[in-house]
């Protein structure tokens, strides 16, 4: 089966962001849903005192799960078995996703309930378990709207933050069984999806869920969410498989505590999460009787490894950084194609499938490194560094590396750059005629300025530079 | 105090009146103005681009260029920026060595103009410039400061991204532009030369819109302006 990772981008973003950005009704729903989201988050952060001492304490905390990653999953693999659950490796997509499709043959499923999970977004698992002829369906109102769409999630914690409720209800009325309301108030659609989803639930025997958390000392799981959906997942059917990336590991349950303060108010911007769902092993008759972890690598490993990069697997997936992204606010998720979008998605994505993958080379280019997000992460994830530093070990246009080492060349010369100062001007003399109408700015330029020039007018050389000012009237 | 100016390459090439103004200011409050005349370029745009290798070499250059200097003056808060973070170089945006080193707000200067304030990103996240711009600003005689609407939004400009992502550049101009023309202001201020060479660029297809301008060319100001 060689359909492409849902986290390799087939188109590079500048032509992507293009596309996304001709649709206006996208850019007015993002700009809202957006705006109302970092508003509130600011508000709830803002209430707490030791805020940037908790996201310190929560870096170190990831960057030790990092150091100690073989160790700490061999104690995570002891303590769950130990409790009753039984540990798979998957070292990439292909392995997870034939794992977890074996699983769900052994109960002799058709159906699997599920939990949304970007673990299981990103190995393309819905697809393969299709291809397995097993149905997942999503229990999550917003990712059950972008599945019923047919669509892919465009952020990572709002997946149909692209759409709005009149949208929504087309969809509902089009494709889920049985909807039949005319209005389009959230609570007549939410109490749609709820009804759908009891049914569905009810009969569910296999559940597939993510982690949140995986705490090393207990072999415990942990999962937040906000619906109340999951609860019933994690409950209900006699079988539950958990997919887990290996860095949601944290040390100790006591480390636990931090991270349930910066989560909620970090990603949908409240104190608290309605329900926190913590569970280790199998409990005979209560809860589902075989739990299975099925411990995901794909790339995470090697991007431990690289001593900048790897504080991307600090993520705990909050998405404040989408909700603050310029980029994003215009674009929207699809642009960066991948399930990972924005900020984060710009830097994660290209690590975990390595750069050359696909368009991947062109994510960590889709950010002016306004470093927004880096002042927002609930784990101190210097996303504009690691942008840069992609940027930096990347694969680079052979045109550019000339230009640019043909730049660096003239300016590590004080006469080779006075020259130069010089040349432009001489070059930019005729122009000057031509822009003083507009207050001397060009409005159209030669290659390669034309896509400055689309957008906005371009700057002359002045008549004299500053040093030939400096030389003029302050040489002794 | 001796103050060593590194004006950068992109106003020593195109915007020379915001070193010209830096240096009025200085002198005006008695200071005395160095330039190293082997300055150049501080590597940022190579650094930001991905070429660590020439982004380095113009560093160490730089960093020769201004050997001995114990105060450094730049009107930019992206290029003073990149040299604290990739130097030793003790270098301050104008605003920091304004009110933080010299301990001055008011510098004497007469604006009688309507200004709005654009706190761009490398001055609000990277140097934390805070509001010291626009105490300088508001101590201006005859200045009227207006406020900005969603003054923290980025102008979209962000080095080559304004040439390799244009369409998304160029979105996020178009709402930088909208708010500047809302406030009817005469003028937009930043504390960035590539900032407003971008924001300027779009100022300048809409009529009525605010001019671009450094501010320590209004720090500079004696009187009104054409
Ligand atoms: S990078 Fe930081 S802000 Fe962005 S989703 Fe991850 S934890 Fe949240």
């Amino acid at each position: 089966m060689s359909r492409h990772l849902p986290i390799v981008a087939v188109t590079p973003f500048p032509a992507a962001a293009a596309h996304e950005l001709k649709d206006a009704q996208l850019r007015a729903n993002l700009g809202r849903a957006t705006r109302t989201i970092r508003d509130k988050r600011a508000r709830v952060v803002a209430e707490v005192p030791d805020w940037e001492e908790l996201r310190e304490r929560a870096a170190r905390t990831k960057d030790e799960v990092l150091d100690r990653l073989p160790e700490l999953l061999a104690a995570f693999e002891a303590a769950a078995v130990g409790a009753g659950a039984v540990v798979h490796h998957a070292a990439d997509a292909a392995a997870a996703n034939a794992i977890v499709a074996d699983l769900v043959r052994q109960q002799g499923a058709e159906r699997v309930v599920k939990i949304k999970s970007m673990a299981t977004q990103e190995i393309g698992l819905n697809e393969a378990l299709a291809d397995a002829g097993i149905t997942a369906i999503e229990t999550d109102l917003a990712e059950l709207i972008v599945q019923l769409a047919d669509d892919t999630p465009s952020h990572i914690l709002v997946p149909a933050i692209h759409y709005n409720r009149a949208q929504i209800r087309e969809i509902f009325a089009e494709r889920m069984p049985g909807f039949t309301a005319e209005s389009d108030e959230p609570a007549v659609l939410a109490g749609a999806a709820r009804e759908y989803l009891r049914r569905t639930f009810l009969s569910a025997q296999v559940a597939v869920c993510g982690a949140n958390f995986a705490v090393a000392e207990t072999g415990s799981l942990v999962i937040v969410e906000s619906e109340g959906n999951g609860r019933m997942c994690l409950t209900l059917p006699g079988t539950l498989i958990a997919v887990v990336g290996v860095e949601k590991l944290l040390p100790r349950m006591a480390d636990l505590g931090d991270f349930l303060r910066l989560l909620p108010r970090s990603s949908t911007g409240e104190r608290m999460n309605p329900y926190t769902s913590i569970f280790t092993g199998v409990t005979p008759g209560d809860g589902p009787q075989r739990l299975h972890v099925v411990l995901l690598d794909n790339g995470r490993t090697k991007t431990a490894q690289d001593p900048v990069g790897r504080a991307a697997l600090r993520c705990i997936r909050c998405s404040a950084c989408l909700n603050v992204c310029p980029v994003y606010e215009r674009t929207g998720g699809h642009a960066y194609g991948s399930v990972y979008p924005g900020p984060i998605g710009a830097i994660l994505s290209p690590q975990l499938t390595g750069q050359d993958a696909g368009a991947n080379r062109s994510l960590p280019y889709a950010s002016t490194l306004c470093g927004a997000c880096y002042d927002v992460c609930p784990v101190k994830i210097n996303i504009p560094e690691i942008l840069v530093h992609l940027r930096q070990t990347g694969p680079k246009p052979a045109a550019e590396r000339a230009v640019m080492s043909t730049l660096s060349w003239v300016m590590r010369d004080r006469r080779r750059w006075r020259a130069a100062l010089r040349a432009a001007r001489t070059g930019a003399a005729p122009l000057r005629a031509v822009t003083r109408r507009h207050g001397g700015t060009l409005r159209r330029a030669p290659w390669p300025m034309t896509a400055w020039t689309a957008h906005r007018d371009a700057p002359l050389p002045a008549p004299e530079s500053f040093r030939d000012w400096w030389r003029r009237t302050h040489a002794e | 105090m001796r103050i060593a100016l590194f004006v950068t390459c992109l106003n020593d090439a195109l915007f020379p009146q915001a070193g010209i103004a830096t240096v009025a200011v200085l002198e005006r409050l008695g200071h005395t103005v160095a330039f190293p005349p082997e300055q150049t370029c501080c590597g940022q745009l190579h650094a930001n681009t991905g070429y660590a290798r020439p982004a380095r070499e113009l560093e160490r250059h730089t960093e020769a260029a201004f050997a001995g200097h114990d105060v450094i003056v730049s009107p930019s808060g992206s290029c003073a920026a990149h040299l604290r973070a990739h130097t030793a170089l003790p270098v301050y945006e104008l605003s920091e060595l304004l009110v933080d080193v010299l301990g001055v707000t008011d510098v004497g200067a007469r604006f009688p103009h309507r200004v709005t304030y654009h706190p761009t990103c490398h001055g609000l996240r990277m140097l934390r410039l805070g509001d010291r711009p626009q105490r300088l600003l508001r101590a201006v005689s005859g200045l009227e400061l207006i406020d900005l609407p969603e003054p923290e939004q980025c102008c979209g400009f962000g080095g080559t991204f304004a040439l390799k992502n244009a369409g998304v550049s160029g979105a996020m101009l178009a709402d930088k532009c909208a708010n500047a023309a809302a406030t009817g202001a005469e003028y937009l201020a930043a504390a960035d030369n590539s900032c407003l060479a971008h924001i300027g660029g779009g100022l300048a297809r809409r009529p009525g819109a605010p001019r671009p301008i450094h501010y320590a060319e209004i720090l500079a100001g004696t009187g009104a302006r054409a």
